[in-house]
């Protein structure tokens, strides 16, 4: 069977390249489907440990990240898309200034 | 090599490969696609793991929903492509430099930490109806609050996403 600290180097992997995209991007929609890369990297943690442990909370706390991460979303891109209306870009230099 | 440790290298790879198409393709079309294949292949590491409830969730809920959502709003601004322009030069390779250390970091804490437990297999008479039913248990009687904390946020985020697009009265946009 596959050890859990392979699970984890991907994880890791993974987590990593998120960061990486976050900040090497300045596509806003980039950047955040980099968080939820990340999201996801933790995820895979956090089910790796459940199997290891032979428990259900993990399972349980991926189910409530997934909700977290759906309502982050749906705010996140309103966000996004109020900001087009004004700016007229969604590159993340051009945001420099709080009142539009 | 056994077959499990087969799919897994090969899974890894796949998923490896689709986070650094994410970073590196220039069009925010081909980026959300291979974001997509990252989550496939996320979910096939579930079923490895014996969570098959939480690979089908991750499949309708991430896959479908949450990037059918994100395609709409990259194909609704029509920001698909946008032109690499960085106010700082030393960015990117800053950038590099420190999410290298951060694998370093993290890698390191995994080998120092020897965490070699092997994953044990799922029992035989394991199932997805098993599954869901120990999952319900326990969500409906220890995480009861948390459950109930979700559904406020939910909404929370329905109504903010509906206050932050919708337009002022007399302005046209």
């Amino acid at each position: 069977m596959v050890p859990v600290s392979y699970y984890l180097v991907v994880s890791a992997i993974m987590f990593s390249i998120g960061a990486m995209g976050v900040l090497i991007r300045r596509n806003a929609l980039v950047v955040f489907m980099s968080v939820e890369l990340m999201l996801n990297a933790g995820n895979l943690a956090f089910v790796a440990f459940a199997r290891m442990h032979n428990t259900f909370s993990g399972q349980l706390f991926v189910f409530f990240v997934m909700t977290v991460a759906a309502a982050e979303v749906a705010v996140g891109l309103a966000l996004i898309v109020t900001i087009f209306r004004t700016k007229n870009s969604i590159n993340l230099d051009q945001m420099n200034s709080l009142k539009g | 090599m056994t077959m499990d440790m087969f799919v897994f290298l090969i899974l890894a790879l796949v998923a490896v490969g689709s986070a650094v198409g994410l970073l590196i393709s220039r069009n925010g079309i081909y980026a959300a696609l291979n974001l997509v294949l990252n989550f496939m292949t996320v979910a096939i590491f579930y079923l490895l793991l014996g969570a098959p409830f939480i690979a089908l969730s991750q499949v309708t809920v991430y896959a479908g929903a949450i990037m059918v959502l994100f395609l709409f709003v990259i194909m609704l601004l029509g920001a698909d492509k946008l032109a690499p322009t960085s106010v700082l030069s030393y960015q990117r390779v800053s950038a590099y430099v420190l999410g290298g250390l951060l694998l370093a970091e993290i890698g390191y804490w995994i080998w120092r930490g020897a965490l070699t437990g092997v994953i044990t297999p799922p029992p035989a008479d394991f199932n997805l109806m098993s599954n869901i039913q120990e999952m319900s248990m326990l969500l409906f009687s220890q995480y009861l609050l948390p459950f109930e904390v979700t559904s406020i946020l939910l909404l929370a985020a329905m109504i903010g996403a509906i206050v932050l697009t919708i337009k002022q009265k007399g302005g046209r946009d």
